[in-house]
């Protein structure tokens, strides 16, 4: 029986793992949450900046987040933050060294792995920054338990004073299910009390603090084997016995519900004891952990006979179709009797938005010849796709510069000629591709930068940054001014071009003068992103059937409202054959950018309702 | 043919399955919350990569006495509403043979179809009543164009499957109808009738 059952209607709340830690930050009395948005992990910062009584911050990338929470730490008071997995990357400078000093105010950081790929570059398995940075990892299986362990972690980071690390994968982040909360507490700042041999971290110092971490393990090690959140739940059939934890746990509930199964709710550090002792009462045990094989490889090295990755995919999620066949061929048995065939059916890659102002970017890019690209993570990644295939690399957040410097010092003979350049959109230029900016022009680089834009975090939902303007709440703040900056990271002002990228001609020409020239130039758009208030929609527009002669010039803009109504092979007088689709636009979807009325030469797109002839898109700064 | 299926003691699987922007996620939510109205325990999990541009939604609610694992298996939904025919075609293998799937048949081409690199399937519709499926379908894409808001898709939709659920189709519309509740009675009438439009459409087949 679900204890959800037996509380009362009204305290059962349906929402997501992100909405759960959310709440127990806050019901743990946090004073302080930052994050940089990231999926799957964007949602907690936007559910806790809900909450007046928290500071809140979108912080500039991860690094400086986890600083943000540090400092709040250190300044006695309880401090969260959330990112991406691949934001520890970015963040673990930090991190490696304020696990020497250790958390003064409960110090969370909630890392959310993108397990599947769902809109991620990789598929890092943050269960390693556990080992790395010698903190406590939890793994939560649902929402209830992403709240229950969000309050735990700022227990033990405060008893054990120590960073902890929440590990949520996209299927704990985005499932809804049913929370009960707990009461709400106070915690007691403790102030900040001055101790330089604990918080300055120059050699002396650290030196003396390992041996202190080293005697922290040995104590968080005693404490996973007896700790509730790790706990083992007898079965019927003792052939096979998992050890599981996280999203794992349920699929392999749901697959084997009469297996004994030990869940790791407190999986770093490994409770090595309990697990041998388990491992002594099933006939065959298996490792169901998703990603690497972490546990599997401790568990192996301290001498425990078990099965994991040997017979468990190492990619992807560990969902019951995907156990099911593994197990099955372990016990001998006919693995693909289980298998359900699918059905083929056409792909339908993400497409860039109706009017997105990146599309002339793209646009423009894709009708320029002998370009090196390199490209950045955000919307503008699609770029890489169909229609445009205007994007060579995409690395990791603010690579797009450094990598173009790159590209351009080691280009070899046969590519003298070729441009390079490098997209980057506002927020990925402030989160890490600024130092990119300074390294070209400090190292006399020739890369034409484009930068996007669009004063919106896009790919995550249009979230605020330093280019909107406005703060996590909406509240006016400070904004970048984008030429001023880059002046200031040396680039020369006559090299630096402020367009709209609906106009055509002013980008084609920009693009052309600024990739002639042999200096690090930025080509800035001005336009914000759709999805945001700040865009304004315009009459939709049209095509007049008997205008169109199908030569399918605007279906390169890439615009998903632009349609094709038929095809026809024509023979031209050269006798070459030649493919022609007519088009027509959706009109309910069109929001009138006019960026298609611009690559037709027969003047058939047209307003679509009887309104004024529509110029130009509005420009709103 | 009304062959509402029962929770008692088992797991109620329903997939909703459609395109971004549809209202998949909208819809679900609702299946969702009048399930834990009811008091079942509940869980949903989406499949939505990229779904505000343009992707493919699967939006999974799994409810009854006790929900382990949120994702639905291959083989074991008890009920599909798919809001696009080729997606409809794209999940049905999901199903269970006596599953019900209630089809919206207004297709949408994306671009990589629209531009001839990919086929649009010749008949989904046709190809799944081939199969083991209870399916119905109807175009609910035009009523909802005829009601003055392609939005509507997801009420209407809602309305089909109301009397199939384990649960009333009142428990159903009063937890739609909370949902717009907030957003102004124009809207929330709007979402009504699109809602009996939907039941009504169904049950006169």
């Amino acid at each position: 029986m679900n204890s959800v059952q037996t509380t009362p209607q009204a305290q059962r709340q349906f929402i997501s793992g992100n909405e759960a830690v959310a709440q127990a930050a806050r019901d743990a009395d946090c004073k302080v949450a930052a994050a940089y948005p990231g999926t799957p992990s964007t949602e907690i910062l936007e559910y806790i900046a809900q909450y007046p009584e928290l500071y809140t911050e979108w912080s500039i990338n991860e690094k400086v987040s986890l600083e943000v929470a540090i400092g709040a730490s250190l300044a006695g008071s309880r401090a969260l933050c959330a990112m991406k997995h691949v934001g520890v990357n970015v963040a673990s400078d930090a991190l490696m060294t304020q696990t020497l000093i250790g958390a003064i105010g409960g110090l969370v950081l909630v890392v959310a792995d993108d397990v599947g790929l769902s809109s991620s570059q990789n598929e890092q398995d943050s269960r390693y920054w556990g080992r790395f940075a010698h903190i406590p990892v939890l793994e939560p299986s649902d929402a209830q338990e992403a709240y229950q362990m969000t309050r735990i972690a700022f227990e033990l980071s405060e008893q054990y004073e120590v960073p902890v690390m929440v590990r949520l994968t996209t299927r704990i982040c985005h499932v809804k299910g049913v929370v009960v909360a707990d009461d709400p507490i106070k915690a007691d700042s403790k102030g900040f009390s001055k101790d330089p041999s604990r918080f300055v971290m120059v050699p002396g110092n650290a030196r003396n603090r390992i041996p202190l971490m080293m005697a922290r393990d040995k104590v968080l090690a005693a404490a996973t084997e007896v700790h509730p959140l790790n706990r083992v739940e007898s079965g019927s059939d003792d052939s096979i016995g998992f050890i599981t934890s996280g999203a794992a746990y349920y699929h392999v509930k749901e697959a084997y519900p009469d297996a004994p199964v030990l869940k790791l709710g407190f999986s770093h550090p490994v409770p090595v004891e309990m697990i041998r002792q388990f491992a002594s009462s099933v006939d065959k045990l298996v490792v169901a952990e998703e990603v690497e094989p972490l546990l599997e490889t401790e568990l192996k090295a301290a001498g425990i006979e078990l099965y994991g990755k040997d017979v468990l995919p190492k990619i992807g999620e560990l969902a019951p179709q995907v156990l099911a066949p593994c197990i099955e061929k372990l016990r001998g048995n006919d693995p693909t009797e289980k298998v359900i065939p699918t059905t083929e059916v056409f792909p339908r890659p993400p497409t860039m938005c109706v009017a997105c102002p990146h599309l002339g970017i793209y646009y423009c890019l894709s009708h320029i010849k002998n370009t090196i690209i390199s490209g950045d993570i955000g919307c503008y990644t699609l770029g890489a796709g169909h229609p445009w295939n205007a994007l060579d690399t995409t690395i990791s957040m603010g690579a797009s510069l450094s990598v173009a410097q790159g590209l351009d010092k080691g280009r070899a003979e046969q590519d003298q000629n070729k441009n390079v350049l490098a997209v980057i959109g506002d927020s990925t230029f402030l989160h890490m591709g600024m130092q990119g900016l300074l390294d070209i022009t400090y190292n006399k680089g020739n890369v034409t930068i484009l930068l996007l834009d669009n004063r919106a975090v896009g790919m995550t939902g249009g979230q605020d940054a330093p280019s909107s303007g406005l703060d996590i709440h909406g509240e006016q703040t400070m904004q970048i001014d984008f030429r001023k900056l880059c002046e200031a990271l040396g680039v020369k002002s006559e090299r630096i071009h402020e367009v709209n990228p609906y106009e055509l001609p002013r980008l084609f020409k920009a693009l052309r003068s600024e990739t002639k020239i042999a200096e690090p130039s930025v080509i800035i758009t001005n336009q914000p992103c759709v999805l945001t208030e700040r865009y304004s929609k315009l009459p939709p527009l049209k095509v007049e059937d008997d205008k169109c002669t199908g030569c399918s010039n605007c279906l390169d803009v890439g615009c998903p409202a632009i349609l094709v109504t038929r095809r026809e092979t024509v023979i031209k007088p050269n006798g070459r054959e030649k493919e022609l689709s007519f088009v027509e636009i959706d009109t309910a979807a069109c929001t009138g950018c006019n960026l298609c009325t611009n690559t037709c030469a027969p003047d058939a797109i047209v307003p679509a309702l009887n309104v004024n002839k529509i110029n130009a898109v509005e420009i709103k700064v | 043919m009304n062959q509402a299926i029962t929770a008692a003691d088992t797991v109620t699987n329903i997939l909703v399955v459609g395109i971004g922007g549809q209202g998949v996620m909208t819809a679900a939510d609702v299946l969702a919350q009048t399930a834990l109205n009811l008091g079942y325990d509940v869980k949903k999990t989406e499949v939505a990569g990229m779904a505000q541009r343009g992707g493919v939604v699967t939006s999974h609610v799994r409810f009854g006495k006790q929900v382990l694992s949120p994702s639905i298996q291959p083989g074991d939904a008890d009920m599909m509403i798919a809001f696009e025919p080729a997606e409809a075609l794209r999940w049905h293998t999901h199903l269970k043979p006596s599953a019900v799937a209630m089809v919206n048949s207004y297709p949408l081409e994306p671009p990589v179809v629209s531009v001839g690199l990919f086929d649009y399937p010749d008949n989904p519709i046709g190809q799944m009543q081939t199969e083991q499926v209870n399916l119905h379908d109807f175009d609910a894409g035009a009523a909802a164009i005829e009601l003055g808001d392609r939005r509507l898709v997801n009420s209407i939709m809602l309305g089909a499957i109301a009397d199939h659920l384990p649960f009333s189709a009142e428990a159903l519309e009063s937890a739609l109808l909370t949902r717009f509740a907030h957003k102004g009675e124009a809207l929330s009438e709007l979402n009504r009738q699109a809602f009996e439009l939907g039941r009504r459409a169904f049950n006169h087949q």
